[in-house]
């Protein structure tokens, strides 16, 4: 080996075992070091908005969600009774098809009294059904109930079913809708206030669902 | 001839030679294939995790052709399922094997990890096999799960609920977590999108990965042998004397120990074809309308148990254990190895081990069950479908079989059995009056309690009066009507007195107390 020409880039410590060689060779272990932290700088760099655009949906605020909705004339709404309607959700977006609706219970208690019940159990979600003549909410799922006012009757849940916060705007029932009710996004809407985007009658008219 | 036989073959060694020496994969295989192992372990016990294998490698290749058809938007995927299910040729077969298989896998992983436990396979030096293993179950049910969610039909969408559900009852983060979920503020297009790149990228690039570490460390400690009571597992010897045995009985693992796992793998696959071609594929339901509540929504087999614990935990318990008890069982799993990691292997010598494999399975067993038939739910239709049976109205007043009347309209059914007929969540009423006093019977439609509603928003008195007449007629097979003690007390100090009114007992079975 030695009788080879070295070529220009090779060391003088060719002998050395390549652990030895290299500890010896100290700068390029330096600019080894130097090029995995160039690595994690460019790579905190590329992965700050990856996680951003990741936990997107999260950072979203449940109190930033949602506007007014109509549920038509409150001619509709019979009073003392309780009706099942849907409508249209006012965050849907593209693409969302059939799940872009959403169903709720109406109770009109009196002429300028309602009642607007999400169809999700307090329990886990699952689409409760109105008897009249019992004048409970039933579910399917684990056997929750609750009386016509929406307070828990009995079963697995620990409170009365979510409402809707509503107001009638001449003739028509309008209430503002957003999340989908949880115990955790439900808790969050009711306290904070919410952003009112007007009017509603708007709302009904829009046809295209991109434009929410 | 000969030389032209003998010509052939020196041209595939040659080209053999000529692969291997570039590739250099084929012999390391060929020597892993062949390495000895223990004789006593070539058992049919130890053919289920090759089993998971193949079933995986199934649902990889019907995965793919599903997805040649399979439109993951919300708009499109329900009726992409109807599509193939009725209109792409074969459409229907390669969704009940994807089906099927799904089913398979996870009871065969599931049966793979008992058998490892059982058999203390996963001491030393086996700890992090069985590490992973546990991720790659966790990985399945992930599948199963978001599988479930590709099928995009009501039970998916409520299933999507209940999972949203679960989450939002996490403190502080609840909020954030459902919308990282639902990646949008309702169930709709992007949920589908996100358990899609859970379900074909993310999820089944993790479970192949951890299969091949799961299997390139069965390969480097060897598969463990068939265990003896006595013999006992020590970090200072098990290695040397593991290769002692291999050494002295090892076979070469192909084919001498291979042939059983490739002839269960083929009885497997066998039995998923057969399934699938008998049974067809599952779903899809009705389409994800939320606007349709006409609807019962039930999780998937393997997820049934879930769903009924969720029925029977009590309110006040009901979020701390949904919970801390998966993080604890989880966290059980993870670390039996390393807190278990020497000793006896044998089930023999380990009590404990086979009772919470019983104890566990009969649960998961009756938990199962009981999502089968969800004895806890309302039937929805029982008070138009089922009818008070005629026996029940025979030689009833008029003011009774009003009652039988009441009972019907207020829906009583959904919940309480008459003659097998009816809900179950509530206790069957067929000798409500042997159980119950006329004033325990008011009180209980009124007020309801121990689950029951309270009714006296929906009964007027006349409706509450000829109920409870009715409910005073029905004492089974002519069981003696209920009486309050108290009131015979009463009664008895009464008669010591001179003038006694007409004894109360009496009056209870026809109903006449005023």
């Amino acid at each position: 080996m030695s009788e080879l020409l070295k070529y220009p880039g090779e060391s003088s410590n060719d002998d050395l075992p390549p652990e030895g060689k290299a500890a010896a060779h100290s700068r390029r272990t330096f600019l080894f070091k130097l090029s995995v932290m160039l690595n994690v700088v460019v790579g905190s760099v590329l992965g700050v908005p990856l996680v951003g655009y990741l936990l997107g949906p999260a950072r979203k605020k449940s109190s930033d969600v949602g506007s007014w909705v109509s549920l038509g004339s409150t001619s509709g709404f019979p009073v003392g009774e309780t009706r099942l309607v849907d409508f249209q959700s006012p965050v849907s977006s593209l693409g969302d098809g059939e799940t872009a609706k959403v169903a709720a219970w109406v109770r009109r208690i009196s002429a300028q009294q309602f009642q607007v019940f999400a169809v999700n159990c307090a329990h886990l979600g699952c689409p409760v059904r109105w008897f009249a003549q019992s004048k409970l909410f039933m579910c399917p799922c684990h056997g929750g109930a609750y009386y016509e006012d929406g307070a828990r009757a009995s079963g697995p849940p620990e409170r009365g079913l979510f409402e809707y916060r509503y107001k009638v705007d001449g003739d028509s029932l309008v209430i503002h809708a957003g999340d989908m009710p949880t115990l955790a996004t439900q808790a969050s809407c009711g306290k904070k206030p919410l952003i009112q985007i007007e009017p509603a009658a708007a709302d009904e008219t829009r046809t295209t669902p991109w434009q929410a | 001839m000969a030389s032209l036989k003998q010509r052939g073959v020196s041209v595939v060694l040659k080209g053999y030679e000529w692969l291997e020496h570039r590739l250099g994969l084929i012999k390391p295989i060929a020597t892993a294939a062949g390495h000895p192992t223990p004789s006593n372990n070539a058992s049919w016990w130890y053919v289920f995790g090759s089993a998971a294998s193949v079933l995986l490698v199934l649902q990889v290749v019907t995965g793919i052709l599903l997805a040649l058809v399979y439109s993951p938007s919300a708009n499109e995927a329900w009726g992409s399922l109807q599509l193939l299910n009725h209109n792409v040729a074969l459409g229907w077969y390669l969704r009940a094997l994807h089906g099927w298989g799904s089913d398979f896998m996870i009871a065969i992983v599931l049966i793979h990890m008992v058998q490892v436990f059982l058999f203390g396979s996963f001491k030393f030096p086996r700890e992090l096999t069985w590490i992973i293993g546990v991720v790659l179950l966790l990985l399945t049910l992930g599948m199963a799960f978001t599988g479930q969610v590709m099928r995009f039909d009501q039970d998916a969408y409520w299933g999507l609920g209940i999972g949203a559900s679960i989450m939002s009852r996490i403190p502080f983060i609840g909020a954030p977590l459902v919308h990282l979920m639902l990646g949008s503020p309702i169930i709709g297009g992007a949920t589908l999108s996100r358990f899609f790149t859970l379900h074909v990228f993310v999820i089944p690039g993790m479970l192949l990965a951890g299969v091949g570490l799961h299997i390139w460390m069965t390969l480097l400690h060897g598969v463990s042998e068939w265990p003896m009571p006595g013999r006992i597992v020590s970090k200072a010897t098990y290695e040397r004397e593991y290769h002692e045995m291999t050494e002295k009985t090892g076979i070469p693992f192909v084919p001498d120990a291979a042939w059983k796992d490739a002839v269960f793998a083929a009885s497997i696959l066998f039995a998923v074809m057969a399934c699938a071609f008998f049974f067809g594929p599952f779903g899809p339901g009705g389409p994800p309308d939320p606007t349709i509540i006409q609807t019962a929504p039930k999780p998937d087999f393997a997820f049934l148990w879930i769903y009924a614990v969720l029925a029977f935990l009590p309110p006040s318990i009901e979020t701390p254990v949904m919970l801390v008890v998966p993080v604890l069982a989880i966290a059980g799993m993870l670390l039996l190895p390393l807190i278990m990691g020497e000793g006896e292997r044998h089930w023999a010598r380990r009590p404990v081990a086979v009772l919470m494999v019983s104890v566990i399975a009969v649960s998961l067993g009756i938990f199962t069950h009981l999502g089968t038939y969800t004895p806890w739910s309302p039937i929805m239709n029982a008070w138009t479908s089922d009818a008070i049976p005629a026996k029940y109205l025979q030689g009833r007043s008029p003011l009774e079989r009003q009652g039988a009347l009441v009972l019907q309209n207020k829906q009583c059914r959904n919940c309480h059995v008459l003659d097998g007929a009816g809900g179950q969540r509530g206790p069957s009423l067929d000798a409500v009056a042997s159980l119950l006093t006329e004033d325990q019977i008011i009180r209980q439609l009124l007020q309801g309690g121990g689950n029951m509603p309270a009714y006296g928003n929906a009964l007027n008195p006349s409706e509450t009066k000829a109920l409870m007449q009715f409910l005073m007629t029905l004492r089974g097979n002519d069981l003696a009507p209920a009486v309050d003690a108290s009131r015979s007390l009463v009664h008895a100090d009464q008669q010591s007195a001179p003038v006694a009114p007409a004894p109360p007992a009496a009056s209870a079975p026809d109903g006449k107390t005023p």
